[in-house]
């Protein structure tokens, strides 16, 4: 049996601020397969937020256990957190998060700096990438050359260069208008279908969760709805 | 990551941010040039005063009355040549002792006239100190027993006198007394800011006579060697104190004339780089600054560079190699700018100037520590940051 994309069991997560506790995440169960397209549902301040920073491994649960890829994240220290980040897990942000000054193909190929691979080869990877999401004319454009959409697309060949188990996309489309946003859609379709990458999308707007297969609706910092929870 | 990868990503962080980055390198580069210059100049002092001493002759003694010293007042000399006599029995070999009698007098030659140093020695200064003649001849034992009025010239004062005319034979005017040039000396130099080159020799006996006192202010001797020199040292001045027992004597070897000297130039030179030093570190205070702005600014950066999965000792090691390319890069340039400023000052003016190695190591070295210093700070602070904050950050 192949292990689950993240399993998590009791997963909290509870913040200081101020001196007062709040619970942002108050005891989640759930499990994501290899190859799930999933969208994660709920209004500000519900926890989703917070859930995928900590499926994306940017953070640690304050107790519970999470497993991502199979390896419980509580044994691994910063350094091999980093790395199952770079070997595991892809991220598309809502501001896309480009490098300014740094072409299309050196974002692309950012990750594998990581990974310690040698600057042809990454330049042979990232290419692929950027062909992959059809932005091969624009390899050497900047971020401040390209639209929006165009931008997104760099920023999900950076998430797919690695050949992640998970894309982990927070609102890819919140910044951008419903044209662009229906083509990083089909995107992201697109590679869950022909690649089996599991695509796990937080969101807050309906039409967008409704490209997932399955909605993980999340409030006050419980999972209150899943509708692959009897699978 | 590799280090060549982070070095190509500091260097573009670097160059996208230039005039900020020159900026900041400046501290550095005022704190270096300032460290090689300024030690330069100090080691050509020491170089320079060590020549004069070494210029001299070799294992020379100079005997003196009182206490030599730093901030010893000199002491009226209450010696004479009965004394020289004596010390040249205690030294056994009579050729290695001389003496000199020191005054200020005018020397004439028709309308020329030049206010200059009077030594009265005799026929074994060339014995002991280094003094080669250009033309004629030294004094000579008869010259002194016989009180003749000859004068050897040094080489700039003969030129001044005389300018292209030979002097030897001819009349110069001392003190309203003629005498006979019998001989002009090579150019030798300064020593102690005392240009030796201006200088008059008489027989001492005519000095005497001249200046009106049978007083002579030094006797120099001469030791056969190295090893000789302090055994000699001891003999001669404990021999004086026999004979004038209320009295102090010195007797100065060259070598701790440099000595003295050379810890006293070695000391300002110190002093030197280190008020130097403190430029450098304000410089490295300035790099510290800037980087602290430049992790702020690029908080985002940092943030996405860890999600994208970089570890902390990547970004510790991005922001303390952009800390130290600007100190190292910096520092090059300063040592560059250093080392031709001091060539430039050597050739323009008559401050010597000598470029050390150690000089430019150590600001080369103490730049990159700088680097490394200042730069930990930010660069920790940068590769601490949480990526979870750090994404929204503004």
């Amino acid at each position: 049996m192949q292990d689950h994309a993240f399993e998590g069991v009791g997963l909290t997560r509870a913040y200081q601020l101020e001196g007062v506790t709040v619970e942002a995440l108050r005891g989640v169960d759930l499990r994501i397969g290899q190859g799930e397209f999933v969208a994660i549902l709920g209004p500000s301040g519900s926890g989703k937020s917070t859930l995928m920073h900590l499926l994306g491994c940017l953070d640690r649960p304050t107790s519970g256990v999470l497993r991502v890829g199979g390896v419980d994240v509580a044994t691994l220290d910063d350094s091999s957190l980093a790395d199952l980040r770079n070997r595991m897990i892809g991220f598309v942000f809502q501001s896309f998060h480009l490098l300014a000054r740094t072409s299309a193909l050196d974002n692309v190929a950012l990750p594998l700096v990581y990974r310690g691979l040698g600057k042809v080869e990454r330049r042979a990877m990232a290419r692929q990438a950027l062909e992959a999401v059809g932005l091969g004319h624009r390899m050497d454009h900047r971020p401040s050359q390209m639209s929006g959409g165009e931008q997104q697309r760099v920023a999900i060949a950076r998430a797919l260069v690695g050949e992640p188990q998970v894309v982990l996309a927070d609102e890819p489309t919140g910044n951008l208008d419903t044209r662009n946003g229906a083509e990083v859609m089909a995107l992201l379709d697109r590679l869950n279908a022909d690649r089996g990458v599991a695509v796990v999308i937080v969101t807050h707007e309906p039409e967008i969760a409704a490209h997932a297969r399955r909605q993980i609706h999340v409030r006050d910092g419980l999972i209150e709805q899943d509708t692959h929870e009897n699978r | 990551m590799r280090t060549a990868e982070a070095l190509r990503m500091a260097l573009e962080a670097l160059r996208v941010n230039r005039l900020r980055s020159g900026l900041t390198m400046f501290g550095v580069i005022v704190g270096v040039l300032a460290v090689v210059i300024l030690v330069a100049i100090g080691t050509g002092a020491k170089n320079t005063v060590e020549k004069e001493i070494a210029g001299l002759g070799s294992n020379i003694i100079l005997v003196v009355p009182g206490q030599v010293g730093l901030g010893a007042a000199p002491t009226q000399s209450r010696l004479d040549l009965t004394d020289v006599a004596y010390v040249r029995r205690i030294v056994g070999d009579p050729s290695k002792v001389t003496v000199a009698v020191n005054s200020g007098e005018s020397v004439r030659v028709g309308r020329t006239e030049v206010f200059t140093t009077l030594t009265g020695t005799d026929q074994n200064m060339s014995n002991i100190f280094d003094r080669p003649l250009r033309r004629g001849r030294y004094l000579s034992q008869t010259d002194v027993d016989t009180r003749r009025r000859v004068a050897v010239l040094g080489a700039d004062l003969g030129a001044k006198l005389f300018g292209d005319v030979d002097p030897i034979g001819r009349q110069v005017t001392i003190a309203g007394v003629r005498f006979r040039v019998v001989g002009v000396y090579e150019t030798v130099g300064s020593t102690f800011g005392v240009d030796r080159d201006q200088e008059v020799h008489v027989p001492v006996t005519t000095a005497q006579r001249l200046i009106g006192l049978p007083r002579i202010n030094g006797i120099a001797v001469g030791a056969s060697g190295p090893d000789e020199i302090e055994p000699l040292q001891k003999r001669v001045v404990a021999g004086l104190e026999a004979r004038y027992p209320d009295e102090k004597f010195s007797a100065v070897t060259q070598t701790q004339l440099l000595g003295t000297i050379g810890t006293v130039l070695g000391m300002l030179t110190g002093v030197l780089a280190a008020i130097a030093g403190i430029s450098l570190i304000v410089g490295g205070v300035g790099v510290s600054n800037i980087m602290l702005v430049s992790v702020r600014e690029r908080t985002k950066e940092i943030g996405l560079r860890k999600a994208l999965g970089a570890r902390q000792r990547d970004v510790l090691g991005q922001f303390l190699i952009e800390a130290v390319l600007l100190t190292t890069i910096g520092g090059m340039i300063g040592i560059a700018i250093g080392v031709g400023g001091s060539l430039t000052i050597q050739a323009l003016t008559p401050v010597p100037a000598v470029v050390t190695w150690w000089s430019v190591a150590l600001a080369f070295g103490v730049s990159a520590a700088v680097g490394v210093f200042f730069g930990v700070a930010p660069a920790r602070r940068a590769a601490r940051l949480d990526p979870v904050v750090a994404l929204r950050a503004e």
